[in-house]
């Protein structure tokens, strides 16, 4: 329906004779081009400003022109037709920081940087190298989490209890990535083992909880896990989220992994078990190098995934940023506001994903030109 | 943190040692002992309800079942302040006891005989009296109970109170539509903003609800009457008798304080009481504490530091909730709270 | 070299060994913590007296459950309580598959329309709803229809029809028993649309004479059921819903709770989709289509035996997992109060105590949902695969 016509040809054609007026105007020309080609075309173009005339003015005057943007006062907000963007001014600490001290935010400030910025070096393909990236990871970990708990030089020391928003949101993706990364790994190995027994139960254990949402697999960590272990044994509840998100995340990843790793030719096992190399020696230096980075836009798009999987906390009522909105938009005098709120996390989800996501599109088409990284 | 670092650690020995033997626990008081190990008691408390437990935005938790966790951390640990509250939904309390989360829930919970026995937990002596009361606008009209046929009802879920209204219609013949969302500030929320016709819970729990959740609390009214029994009591894990024992007692501490006149102000000077029962209690004479796993002062630490029945009742449901005591004064003033005899 | 000696010598250095001796560690390790774990739980719940068992499915529940396509009282048990959930997941999986379809293929041809307006409005969708969290949608739409105005309010785009806070109805026929006949002759309608596509495929093998079959095909879908409930006299009456007491009565009725959850997993998922349509439409290569063309084919037929067989070899098996995904999404329901599986399982969880028996039901219940749905797609794509002739 959208492939019949082909007006460059049309338009070179007819440019050598005599171009008609509107073929020098470049932006009429896109116009025709893009939007009015054939009548079905315009016809579709007009279906398309008819609805945006009928939503967009309505939506940007609720969204800018009667908006308030700056007020402390929920009065004032009530009063205008528009959106009440001054909510997020006024309630920004508690949704992003939780319940953390309010005048210690500027070490989750500094945190989120320092955390930010190894997110940025981790994807730069010219830092691709384990004496780089495994001390960059352990200093931003350790670095951040010492800021955030404090208790040396002065700082005053915070309990996990209190640590909520934004930080939390990193600690359970970061968490879900260290501990779910590896255990992928494994997974996908012994779903290619030779070994049958270890196949086995690889395949059982990947597809049964891949069969499952990830609000049961957080229901056994919260509620059920404890009943298994012996009295006296206790883990902290953040710790075994973290843990169930992780299992659930490395199903997932261990699916693309293998897909990689079926793409390597076994001419390279066969070479590589010619030289006299051993199992663990073979995959960590020649196989999974390889592999991973075929499939780095598919890794990377699971990784998007976990990201935001890590909001599903907000059932089991762990404080990440959805559910501290959540919780600080209960205040009577601003409720009515709610929208503006989650639109505004929804904007920090956005941001991160879509970076993500277009870094995927750039590897891929890396891995299309053959580059090499 | 620090718990996250030290279940790692035990984690690590755990996969060790778990499949050479059996970890050794100690034959009586694990809860006790688990709870002095940490250094804090573990408390679930309310997400939020006026009164009973409400966090500032400081994250600082204030509230009837809120003291009852201060209490019991100041007889055990010496310091009313060393909780960790533990904000459970009405569905997650349970499993968040039984599975050890929580050392105790005091969270407005009703005792009854199912959760006392198949749920497989135990429960204090009654820390509150209430009832299921009804919030409406007063837009829709109804001023009782039978004027709600149809009405759409938010409700906690895995309530007494989602129970009780299930009864209530069906013997009035009235259909009705539960709504039913987990999470508390959602709920009240829902009702707010007009998805139901009417709150349901604790009669108690509403007119916090009305006065601090409604942009305008004259648009609301409490329908007159309670429709249920409701006793509040803190619950703990079945199979650990000296830690029941210790909620126990803690409770029946603040009664007999206020019903002697024991309180948090005087407390000092009632240690020279010539009452053998005064200074039974605040372990002038013998040493009750001892028979719980605790210390002679154990209890006048709950007076010195929380305070009797009366002053935490007064400091949670005085202004500006302004709460009657009813049936929640003490059995000398016609009420039902009693406190045990101590010896 | 040495390895090739040392394996001659001894057979604890054969490969053979070292496997079945390493899968014999794994799988008595694996005995072992399985048994451990039970034992623990078994001493954990007996020690706290917690009840186990399944007894609790047949006992009387006790609460009520907003909205059931099945008849549902307080005084019914647990385990009809979980039937009820169970339903309601399965309806708003099957509403929502079917929407978030039709919004995926639209948005995803869209996405390659060569209208420039259509396929950014098209991309804009799809990047925002995609880098989103469902929970987060769910939530979203939750909040927006609590916004809505209250019944009294209540907005009315047609006649009969109302948008408010206590969700939307709108006029239904009246139950007839002559809409059972009409169901079947609509059966022998659709018998008979593919009994025509066959015929006409045939037809075109043997004299490559093209049939248009999409106008013909419509009549005899419409035709059958058009003509019994005309035979029948046209029964029609509309239960038009009316306001009482607090709530409207009558009509068809979806409840906030669904409508939020429903918008709010299509909105996510159709945006998957899109992607999954749109690079299936791109796998073909465009040389097919342009030799199609030169060949003088239609575009419709173009469309119809060229483009689709080969895209949606690429587009189903991946659509199939967005599908289970929003199966599995729809748990988010117990967020805002939609009564699914998991809510009521939570329900039941809380009140009996058992959270071990609760908690394996909702996972049994997905798991099968999973496990069913993947034996569908696998007998499809043998069916779709390609046929070497």
């Amino acid at each position: 329906m959208n492939d019949q016509a082909t007006p460059e040809v049309v338009a070179g054609g007819s440019k050598r004779t005599a171009p008609p007026p509107i073929e020098r105007i470049p932006v009429l020309r896109w116009v025709r081009e893009n939007l009015v080609s054939t009548p079905f075309n315009a016809a579709v173009t007009a279906i398309c400003l008819i609805g945006l005339i009928y939503f967009l003015p309505g939506f940007i005057e609720w969204a800018l022109f009667d908006a308030v943007f700056v007020t402390s006062d929920h009065k004032v907000c009530r009063a205008a037709e528009g959106a009440c963007w001054a909510v997020v001014g006024e309630k920004h600490r508690p949704m992003f920081f939780g319940v953390y001290p309010y005048e210690e935010h500027w070490r989750l400030i500094i945190a989120v940087l320092i955390y930010i910025s190894a997110i940025v070096i981790t994807m730069m393909p010219k830092f691709w190298s384990y004496r780089i990236l495994v001390p960059a990871w352990i200093f931003t970990l350790v670095s951040t989490l010492t800021l955030m708990w404090g208790g040396f030089l002065g700082l005053a020391e915070v309990d996990t209890s209190q640590w909520g928003g934004l930080p939390l949101t990193m600690i359970l993706f970061s968490g879900t990535l260290v501990i779910g990364f590896p255990l992928a790994i494994l997974l996908a190995l012994g779903r290619q083992s030779n070994m049958p027994a270890v196949k086995a139960v690889c395949v059982v254990f990947i597809e049964s909880l891949r069969g499952v949402p990830l609000i049961t697999i957080l229901f056994v960590a919260v509620n059920v896990f404890p009943l298994f272990l012996p009295q006296g044994l206790e883990f902290d509840k953040l710790l075994r989220v973290v843990v169930g998100m992780a299992i659930f995340f490395a199903c997932y990843e261990a699916e693309v992994i293998r897909g990689g790793l079926q793409a390597i030719s076994k001419g390279q096992y066969e070479a590589a078990e010619a030289l006299g190399l051993g199992y663990w020696h073979i995959m960590i230096r020649i196989i999974l190098p390889q592999a991973l980075r075929i499939c780095l836009p598919g890794i990377v798009n699971h990784i998007i995934a976990a990201f935001k999987n890590t909001s599903f906390v907000l059932i089991i009522g762990l404080f990440d940023i959805l559910t501290a909105t959540t919780a600080v938009m209960q205040d009577p005098e601003w409720r009515r506001f709610t929208l503006e709120a989650y639109l505004c996390v929804g904007l920090v989800y956005f941001m991160f994903c879509y970076a993500l996501s277009k870094y995927s599109q750039l590897v891929e088409r890396w891995l299309s030109e053959g580059k090499r990284f | 943190m620090r718990q996250t670092i030290k279940s790692l650690a035990v984690l690590a020995v755990a996969g060790t040692a778990a499949f050479a033997a059996a970890p050794a626990v100690a034959d009586d008081g694990p809860t006790l002992k688990a709870v002095k190990e940490r250094g804090e008691v573990l408390c679930g408390v309310h997400q939020g309800r006026y009164g009973f437990a409400i966090a500032d935005s400081q994250g600082k938790w204030k509230g009837l079942d809120v003291d009852f966790c201060r209490a019991v951390a100041a007889a055990v640990l010496g310091d009313s302040e060393k909780v960790k509250y533990m904000p459970l939904g009405s569905v997650q309390r349970f499993p968040a006891l039984q599975s050890g989360e929580v050392d105790m829930l005091s969270r407005t919970t009703t005792i009854t005989l199912t959760r006392d026995s198949a749920l497989g937990l135990n429960f204090g002596p009654p820390t509150f009296y209430t009832g299921t009361g009804f919030m409406v606008r007063k837009s829709i009209g109804a001023t009782k109970v039978d004027d709600l046929a149809g009405a759409a009802v938010c409700v906690f879920p895995g309530s007494t109170t989602e129970k009780n209204i299930a009864a209530l219609f069906a013997s009035k013949k009235m259909d009705y539509k539960p709504v039913v969302i987990e999470s508390s500030k959602q709920l009240v929320g829902a009702y707010m903003s007009g998805r139901c016709d009417v709150l349901a819970m604790d009669q108690a729990g509403l007119p916090g609800h009305q006065q601090f959740d409604a942009s305008n609390p004259a648009d609301h009214m409490i329908i007159p009457g309670v429709y249920s029994k409701e006793p509040l009591g803190v619950g703990v894990r079945a199979g650990d008798d000296q830690w029941f024992d210790i909620i126990k007692w803690v409770t029946h501490v603040t009664f007999n304080a206020e019903e002697w006149g024991i309180s948090s102000k005087n407390v000092d000077e009632m240690k020279a009481s010539n009452d053998i029962n005064i200074q039974r209690l605040l372990g002038v004479k013998g040493d009750l504490g001892a028979k719980l796993g605790l210390d002679k002062e154990w209890a006048y630490r709950v007076v010195k530091q929380v305070g009797n029945y009366g002053e935490i009742y007064d400091s949670n449901w005085g202004p500006p909730l302004n709460l009657e005591r009813g049936i929640n004064e003490l059995w000398t003033k016609g009420g039902l709270m009693y406190g045990f005899p101590m010896k | 070299m040495e390895t090739k000696n040392k394996t001659d010598e001894s057979i604890f250095y054969s490969n053979a060994f070292r496997s079945v001796a390493y899968q014999a560690v794994l799988f008595g390790l694996l005995t072992l913590l399985g048994w451990y774990l039970y034992s623990n739980v078994n001493e954990n719940l007996a020690r706290q007296g917690i009840a186990t068992g399944w007894n609790f499915l047949t006992t009387s529940s006790g609460f009520d459950i907003g909205e059931s396509v099945i008849r549902y009282d307080a005084g019914d048990t647990y385990g009809r309580a979980l039937l009820v959930g169970f339903l309601n997941t399965l309806r708003v999986a099957v509403l929502g598959i079917v929407l978030a379809t039709f919004l995926g293929v639209f948005m995803g041809v869209a996405r390659v329309s060569s209208n420039w307006l259509l396929s950014t409005i098209a991309s804009w969708y799809v990047e925002i709803c995609r880098n989103v969290p469902v929970v987060l949608h769910v939530i979203f739409w939750g909040t927006v229809i609590h916004l809505l105005p209250a019944p009294k309010q209540a907005i009315i785009p047609f006649e009969g029809a109302f948008i408010m806070n206590r969700g939307v109805v709108m006029p239904f026929p009246v139950a007839n028993d002559a809409y059972v006949w009409v169901g079947v002759a609509l059966l022998v309608g659709i018998i008979g649309v593919v009994v025509l596509n066959k015929w006409a495929q045939r037809k075109r093998e043997r004299t490559g004479e093209y049939i248009p079959t999409l106008w013909k095909g419509l009549g005899v879908l419409i035709a059958p059921p058009l003509l019994v409930w005309l035979a029948f006299g046209a029964p029609l009456v509309w239960d038009v819903p009316s306001l009482q007491g607090f709530n409207f009565k009558g009509g068809l009725q979806f409840s906030p709770e669904l409508i939020a959850l429903l918008v709010g997993i299509t909105f996510y998922t159709g945006a998957f989709i899109a992607e999954i349509v749109r690079s299936g439409i791109q796998s073909v290569a465009s040389g097919q289509i342009e030799a199609a063309r030169a060949l003088g084919l239609r575009p419709g037929f173009i469309m119809r035996y060229v483009t689709m067989p080969q895209a949606l070899r690429v587009i189903v098996p991946p659509t199939t997992s967005q599908y289970l995904s929003l199966t599995k999404n729809s748990s988010l329901g117990v967020l805002i109060g939609y009564p699914d599986l998991v809510n009521i399982g939570n329900t039941t969880l809380n009140q009996t105590g058992q959270s071990v028996e609760a908690i394996a039901v909702m996972m049994m219940v997905y798991l099968s949902i999973s496990i069913v749905i993947s034996i569908c797609m696998n007998i499809y794509n043998r069916v779709a695969a390609i046929k070497e002739r």
